[in-house]
């Protein structure tokens, strides 16, 4: 089932959660909503839900109007950031509630709790209650709880948030492949970009009530919309300067920027992601000289940090492990550092270099 | 509150170790001799004083008495009625003033407490004054031939009145602490809102409704006050327990007097011991619940 969110505005007293926005979730996709607290994404994934209604706006499932519809009769499934089961219930019957309350026949009650509990992996833990399981176990209590009645549409609230990172990846990976075998529309909210990244086929990256960019997690990294899609989606260096008659002097930086034939000087700002930026022992004719001053090898890339006493400015370098290898920078080692590639945003147009 | 209460104890504990033995001694010696003289022996006096003529007139006085058996059997019709309507209040009021937010929300919280805070003679004036006869409704009721001041009406009314606060004040902290969540789950799982509310907020809430049901009628089976403006003292009509005590008291009969306290005073001590046990089953299921969080 597919869901179109039309034109939905939100507003608490003087505060604009949602500030008109329109969007669309495909069939039998896993679709992230990206973005910092306060952003509004998990105000737009409860009124989706039903659990909250908008100002003004319509909500689409399928072509059929939901807007006005409560959240039991929308046939969903919501799985809380704090799990939210029922404390007093065993996991059994956690899970059977959303059976319960529509009067299935018991034996079916029971093969369809079985048949989630091996889902989820906690076999032989239904006489449970939840506050004898892990968070992790927890969690996916909440994920079958929410499936058992075979919802068309699964929302999830910062699924992941409240659990330490060995089990959020396990998670991540496990909900990735859950998704694959049961295709269920999916929608959840977080603010971990890489947990967006890695689960997700489609991006929709928010801020201050508003959809900064949607698009695939490929498209969305390397075509960055605004320069605060480029800033979340992971450290960037970003130089301010000028653009005029097709040259950009951003920082200490010059570019050829053929787009922009324009003779009046705008200003400017470029963005460089650590791993566009290249390092050289020698110089050349972009490159700006620099001191190393931090060299961090972790994992299969190693951060470098150059700083320029003559800009006063610090850059983050990513370098493959083998340029490293070649490199075998130390601190203190004077260096040329340049860029390979830029994006450069002016107020109203970007340009890549 | 209970897992509050028994991190209260523990710290007590700990601060009596801390304190020289004299110290301790004429505390605790205080302390016993206080509770003796102002609890223990009044109650045992009561008694004493009903049994101080045999079983026999004990019974004479409980039974054969037709105006206390009806004083006995109007608290017992009056005290579960305030109980039923303070349940329904109380759950009503702590859902509203928990689960939502609104203007003067606060000042709601605080206005519950009024009943605590003012003199039940005064609540039982103030009916008077509302559906009294010479009373702003008094003519109306007069002429649609109800009777709410001297009847019973009257002292449903002034006991429901002086009891509001203990359900509501049970349950407000705990729904607090509960949030909403669970509700907000039963909801998107497809539960109705009955059935939201009976297989989950009730469960939820459950011990500190019994708790504050079973204060609410302790409260209101001893109600005096507001009940003795509002009653009119009709013998054998509109006479509760506590009145009748005052009545046959103020009449020289202490035997009987005293068997009615005696009776009071028993529902009173079964009243301690149900609260007792409730504790204690309470506390299985909170140790349950509080374990939650404790575990990552």
């Amino acid at each position: 089932m597919s869901i179109r969110v039309e034109n939905i505005i939100k507003r608490y007293g003087a505060f604009t959660a949602l500030n008109d926005v329109s969007l669309t979730v495909p069939t039998g996709q896993l679709t992230a909503l990206l973005g910092p607290s306060g952003s509004g994404k998990t105000t737009l994934l409860r009124i989706i839900s039903g659990l909250d209604h908008a100002d003004s706006g319509v909500i689409l499932f399928q072509d059929e109007d939901v807007t006005r519809r409560a959240a039991r009769e929308r046939d969903i499934g919501f799985v809380f950031q704090h799990y939210a089961l029922f404390r007093h219930m065993t996991v059994f019957e956690n899970i059977a509630f959303g059976l319960r309350v529509r009067s299935t026949p018991k034996p079916e009650v029971r093969d369809r709790v079985s048949e989630l509990l091996k889902l989820v992996r906690l076999e032989g833990l239904g006489g449970r209650y939840p506050s004898e399981l892990s968070g992790g176990q927890r969690q996916r209590v909440a994920l079958a709880r929410a499936l058992a009645v075979k919802p068309k549409l699964l929302l999830l609230d910062e699924p992941f948030g409240a659990l330490d990172a060995k089990v959020r990846q396990e998670l991540r990976t496990w909900l990735r492949k859950l998704h694959e075998e049961m295709h269920v529309t999916t929608l959840f909210v977080t603010h971990d970009q890489e947990e967006a990244f890695e689960v997700a086929d489609q991006v929709v990256v928010m801020r201050q009530g508003n959809v900064e960019q949607i698009g695939s997690p490929q498209e969305v990294f390397d075509h960055p919309a605004t320069p605060f899609v480029l800033d979340f989606l992971g450290n960037v260096n970003v130089f301010h300067g000028r653009v005029q008659s097709g040259r950009a002097e951003v920082g200490p930086f010059t570019m050829d920027i053929a787009a922009y034939a324009h003779a009046d000087s705008r200003t400017a700002t470029a963005y460089v992601r650590p791993h566009e930026l290249e390092i050289d022992r020698v110089a050349s004719p972009l490159s700006l000289p620099g001191r190393v001053v931090q060299v961090n090898p972790a994992g299969a890339v190693q951060k470098v940090r150059v700083t320029s006493d003559e800009f006063g400015i610090e850059l983050s370098v990513d370098l493959m492990r083998d340029r490293a290898m070649v490199l075998a920078l130390r601190v203190g080692d004077q260096v040329h550092v340049r860029p390979r590639t830029a994006r450069v945003f002016t107020p109203d147009q970007d340009y890549v270099i | 509150m209970h897992p509050n209460a028994s991190r209260l104890k523990r710290t007590a504990v700990r601060l009596n170790a801390e304190e020289p033995l004299w110290l301790k001694a004429i505390l605790i010696v205080s302390a016993v001799l206080i509770t003796t003289w102002i609890i223990i022996v009044p109650v045992v006096y009561v008694f004493v004083q009903a049994m101080s003529e045999g079983w026999e007139a004990l019974r004479a006085n409980l039974l054969d008495d037709e105006d206390t058996l009806h004083a006995i059997w109007l608290t017992f019709t009056v005290a579960p009625i305030a109980v039923m309507v303070n349940t329904l209040c109380g759950i009503a009021a702590a859902w509203c003033l928990t689960k939502f937010q609104f203007p003067g929300r606060t000042l709601l919280i605080t206005m519950l407490d009024l009943p605590f805070a003012v003199s039940p003679v005064v609540a039982g004036l103030c009916f008077v004054l509302i559906f009294g006869l010479q009373g702003y409704l008094g003519e109306f009721l007069r002429d649609h031939g109800m009777k709410i001041i001297f009847a019973w009406p009257g002292l449903v009314l002034a006991t429901t009145f002086v009891t509001i606060p203990f359900v509501a004040r049970e349950l407000i902290p705990l729904m607090q602490a509960l949030g909403s969540d669970e509700e907000l789950a039963a909801v998107s799982l497809g539960a109705s809102p009955w059935q939201m509310f009976w297989r989950v907020t009730l469960p939820n809430i459950k011990w500190a409704l019994l708790f504050g049901m079973i204060q609410c009628n302790a409260r209101a089976i001893g109600e005096f006050g507001a009940v003795y403006v509002v009653s009119g003292h009709i013998a054998g009509e509109s006479d509760t327990m506590p009145l009748r005590v005052e009545k046959l008291y103020q009449e020289y009969n202490n035997p009987g007097a005293f068997a009615v306290a005696a009776v009071l005073t028993l529902i009173a001590l079964a009243t301690l011991v149900l609260k007792l046990i409730l504790e204690y089953w309470s506390q299985r299921s909170v140790n349950a619940a509080t374990t939650e969080g404790a575990t990552p």
